[in-house]
């Protein structure tokens, strides 16, 4: 029997077309098992559905800064669902609810985790590919059927979606078509989930080189791995739930309707018993851990980022890697903190109010070991490396505005208005999205043998890191005047909102110059794929064991079983020959 | 070449060397069916006797853990198996007594909410 | 392209591929399974009054499926003992009493719900009914799934025990374990519905 992952490699361009023209054009590109490309569809359909995701939200920004006024340029081009071209709230309702939902589940959790954890863990520990190539291709297709139920749900009599992300019952049990095509979507991005999960876990424990002990691992793998675990636990009551939900507005169950319930005037025919704040429980149950596991793969990626272009060790690697698993334990004990308002006696939201007080702690210990890693480092300000860089701050004020949200009666005043709204996009955004945009960068090389351009690159880091606080800054003082979220008009209708109103229109105008400076990127990210700087193995001298690979790896991955031999950031060590030590070098 | 580190985890021709006594097994299988069946008898006739709800669930669900850990145990192999798959099964449980224990308790009046406190007294959305 | 550890252990964990990923599997569904069961609680506890499983079930039909699926579990681990005995005859014999007894087991389930259709008793009547339908509909789906596995172990899937004995093994192993843990939810399912 043949060593682990020794395949002759052929590493030439030519055997590697030979060998695809063997599989055939669908089984090497479309029903591929190879992680490589698997990976590189969850990316290119994750950055999509970003895209998408954000112009649903560039359209709600419209009536946000201008309610009542037509639309501009589309406005006439969705007929009915904009009457005259202007926005009614239904439609709005759905725009928010999809972006929402397109954002998490579409769009950053495939990028983050099916691309980037896809493409670079079986590289970074130095397997020939995942441990079950197949349930891995079954994962990409789960999400992409999930993804096309999505998309298909704008089109159904009564539009898609509109009950929030959050889907919350009894408003999502009486609301039009679109909200069960949302939770059978919602079952196949659930399941391709799992089964993502269950394939990380065992790659990372069985395929793992030589050794590569655990605390060997690039912190990336360690990210993926506990992310892993909170897919893989918290998502299951999630898709329970949406059953039930199913099952409430399909078979006229009653599992979260109360008795008693009345819609416009009339008493609803349901049996009742039920309990709206059952579904509250069961979705935040996996809505909480689902954040961390939107953070935890960019944590992942911004270490990477830091420690090549500091050219030194990160800083506290062992703090990080535990704070890192307490982080994913906590997450599971801290859900309630988003259903203070709900009633809750004075002891269980005491225990809430602690657990989250107690999560901030892993998460500031991360990100100080960040920024102390680039004490005394060689920074080098290359475009990875400025999203890496940006990410940091970002996720400091995404961070600290959480603490009055995670403390129960500074919640009160805050809880459903635009604050909240602040504060999590400050960690996804600019923080989350900027580290995916750190990892394209890094990792674009590997996957293309080619660089992507430095000078678009530092414009789409800078045009976007000033927008994103123009967007985004304004909501905390919009939400602490008292402006609710969700509102179609931005608060418009109300006396007290209308000294901060005019925030609205600069978020706005921040939100759709930022979609000019995503232009850049796009430009960037195709035109590189053929005519960027050509480049070898390890443009970045960078220490981790993806790099040994060829650029693009081929089937395989390595030409010769990779072996660890060290940790994973040697960098500039005393006496060396040059200032990196690659992990796998002998 | 390999480091002093490296453990030897390339033995492409390790076995399972938890050496499975078949014949062992099949005898403790055949054991497991009975008390199963003896279990499943006892636990049904129990609910006849309509205790109280407290003493009824309590036993029913003693009786329903002893059944499945044997199924757990011995038909799963539980009792033998590596530390890993030990692991990974605690956190699983740790997190479904809370997934079980945490909801109930947010809506319990009387003990987590205090009397004096209004929530007790107003139209609760559950408890007793 | 070979995976490894797919057929033999990696020494320090003492596991296969597979034997970690059915763990992690079922894991999950401890998790999914535990939902419901917090549902049940949350809407019990807070139902003014809640009937006793006798009333509305059947308890001697139940009993016996519960007896069936138990039998079946049995008959899973035989199966699979079979193997290791390297007897591929008595394999095929228990594989197909499983597959057997979960037919039973699904006609039983498949006369209980049209009792309750015939006496106009739906998931949408009452909560208990509800949370019924919808434990024992997720389990049957279940016990529908692992007999499909397990069917194409019998079948189509068996010639593998001439070209890789030992794979063959560990896959009917662990599709053992999936059936087995589809028994242990029954096993807790039956008297919170039913005799409680």
């Amino acid at each position: 029997m043949s060593q682990p992952g020794a395949v002759a490699a052929p590493t030439s361009h030519a055997a590697h077309e030979a060998h695809h023209e063997a599989l055939g054009f669908w089984r090497a590109y479309v029903f591929s098992v190879d992680h490589k490309v698997i990976g590189i569809q969850y990316g290119i359909t994750g950055l999509l559905f970003l895209f998408f995701g954000f112009s649903l939200m560039m359209l709600m920004r419209w009536n946000l800064a201008y309610p009542g006024e037509a639309v501009p340029l589309i406005g006439n081009l969705l007929g009915e669902r904009l009457p005259g071209g202007t926005m009614p709230p239904e439609f709005y309702n759905e725009l928010g609810a999809m972006h929402g939902t397109i954002m998490v589940f579409l769009g950053v959790v495939p990028l983050a985790v099916g691309g980037f954890g896809n493409f670079v863990l079986p590289l970074q520990i130095g397997a020939p590919d995942m441990a079950f190539p197949r349930l891995n291709m079954l994962s990409y297709w789960s999400f992409f059927l999930g993804g096309v139920t999505m998309l298909l749900s704008f089109f159904v009599p009564g539009g898609a979606a509109q009950s929030g992300w959050t889907s919350y019952a009894p408003l999502s049990i009486i609301a039009s078509s679109g909200q069960t095509w949302w939770l059978i979507g919602m079952v196949f991005l659930i399941t391709s989930s799992l089964l993502g999960a269950i394939n990380f876990i065992t790659t990372t424990i069985q395929l793992r080189a030589k050794g590569l002990t655990f605390m060997r691992f690039p912190f990336f793998v360690w990210a993926q791995f506990v992310t892993s675990f909170l897919l893989l636990l918290a998502f299951p009551p999630l898709e329970a739930a949406a059953v039930m939900q199913l099952m409430d507005r399909v078979a006229g169950t009653s599992f979260f309707l109360p008795s008693g319930l009345v819609v416009s005037g009339q008493v609803v025919q349901n049996a009742g018993g039920g309990n709206p704040l059952l579904w509250q429980h069961l979705f935040w149950f996996l809505a909480h851990p689902e954040v961390y596991v939107l953070i935890l793969p960019a944590m992942g990626i911004v270490a990477e980022v830091i420690a090549n272009n500091t050219r030194k060790p990160l800083w506290g690697y062992r703090s990080m890697v535990y704070s890192l698993i307490f982080l994913g334990f906590m997450s599971f004990i801290v859900w309630a903190h988003h259903m203070f308002m709900t009633g809750m006696g004075t002891a269980m939201a005491a225990f809430f109010q602690t657990t989250t007080m107690i999560i901030s702690i892993p998460s500031v210990v991360i990100l100080t070991a960040l920024i102390i890693s680039l004490w005394g480092g060689s920074i080098r300000f290359n475009t990875p490396m400025l999203f890496a860089l940006g990410f940091l701050p970002m996720f400091g004020i995404g961070g600290l505005t959480g603490l009055p949200l995670g403390l129960n009666v500074s919640d009160i005043p805050l809880h459903d208005t635009y604050y909240v709204i602040g504060h999590f996009h400050y960690v996804v955004a600019p923080g989350t999205i900027f580290a995916l945009f750190a990892g394209v960068y890094y990792w674009f090389p590997k996957a293309t043998g080619r660089k992507m351009n430095e000078t678009l690159g530092k414009i789409h880091f800078l045009g976007s890191f000033v927008c994103m606080n123009v967007v985004f800054m304004p909501m905390f003082w919009l939400g602490m005047a008292g402006v609710s979220r969700r509102l179609y008009d931005g608060g418009a209708a109300y006396d007290f909102a209308q000294p901060v109103l005019h925030l609205n229109v600069v978020s706005s105008w921040g939100a759709w110059i930022m979609a000019l400076f995503q232009l850049p990127f796009i430009f960037n990210f195709f035109w590189s794929i053929w005519k960027g700087e050509k480049v070898g193995d390890n443009p970045w001298d960078a220490t981790t064991i993806e790099w040994a690979a060829p650029s693009p790896p081929p089937h395989g991955n390595f030409a010769h079983v990779p072996v660890a031999h060290r940790g994973p950031y040697e960098y500039s060590v005393p006496g060396a020959a040059r200032d990196f030590v690659p992990q796998h070098e002998a | 070449m390999s480091s002093e580190h490296a453990i030897d985890v390339d033995d492409q021709h390790a076995v399972d060397t938890h050496h499975v006594d078949i014949d062992k097994q099949v005898k403790i299988y055949i054991t497991v069916f009975t008390a199963l069946m003896a279990l499943t008898l006892i636990t049904v006739a129990i609910s006849y006797l309509h205790l109280p709800t407290g003493a009824a669930v309590t036993v029913a669900l003693f009786v329903a853990l002893v059944k499945g850990s044997l199924v757990a145990c011995y038909f799963m192999h539980l009792i033998a198996e590596k530390k890993l798959i030990y692991a990974v099964l605690a956190i699983t449980v740790a997190f479904f007594i809370v997934l079980l224990a945490l909801p109930v308790l947010t809506v319990s009046d009387g003990y987590w909410i205090p009397e004096e406190h209004p929530a007790a007294t107003a139209p609760a959305t559950g408890g007793h | 392209m070979d995976i490894p550890y797919t057929v033999e252990i990696r020494r320090d964990t003492g596991l296969t591929n597979g034997k970690i990923g059915i763990w992690l599997f079922l894991a999950s569904e401890v998790m999914l399974f535990g939902a419901l069961f917090a549902s049940y609680i949350l809407i019990r506890t807070g139902a003014p009054s809640w009937p006793h499983g006798s009333t509305i079930l059947n308890v001697p039909l139940a009993t016996f499926n519960t007896i069936v699926l138990i039998g079946s579990s049995v008959t899973m681990v035989m199966a699979w003992a079979s193997l290791m005995r390297k007897d591929f005859g008595k394999f095929r014999l228990y594989m197909g009493a499983t597959i057997l007894l979960g037919f039973v087991f699904l006609i039983v389930k498949y006369f209980e719900y049209s009792a309750k259709f015939e006496h106009h008793l739906y998931p949408s009547t009452n909560n208990f009914l509800a949370i019924y339908f919808t434990l024992t509909g997720l389990h049957m789906l279940h016990v529908a799934g692992g007999m499909a596995v397990n069917a194409y172990f019998w079948g189509p899937g068996a010639k593998q025990w001439k070209t890789n004995p030992v794979w063959f093994t560990n896959r009917v192993e662990h599709s053992g374990l999936f059936w087995h843990f589809v028994d242990l939810v029954w096993i807790f399912l039956f008297p919170t519905l039913y005799l409680l």
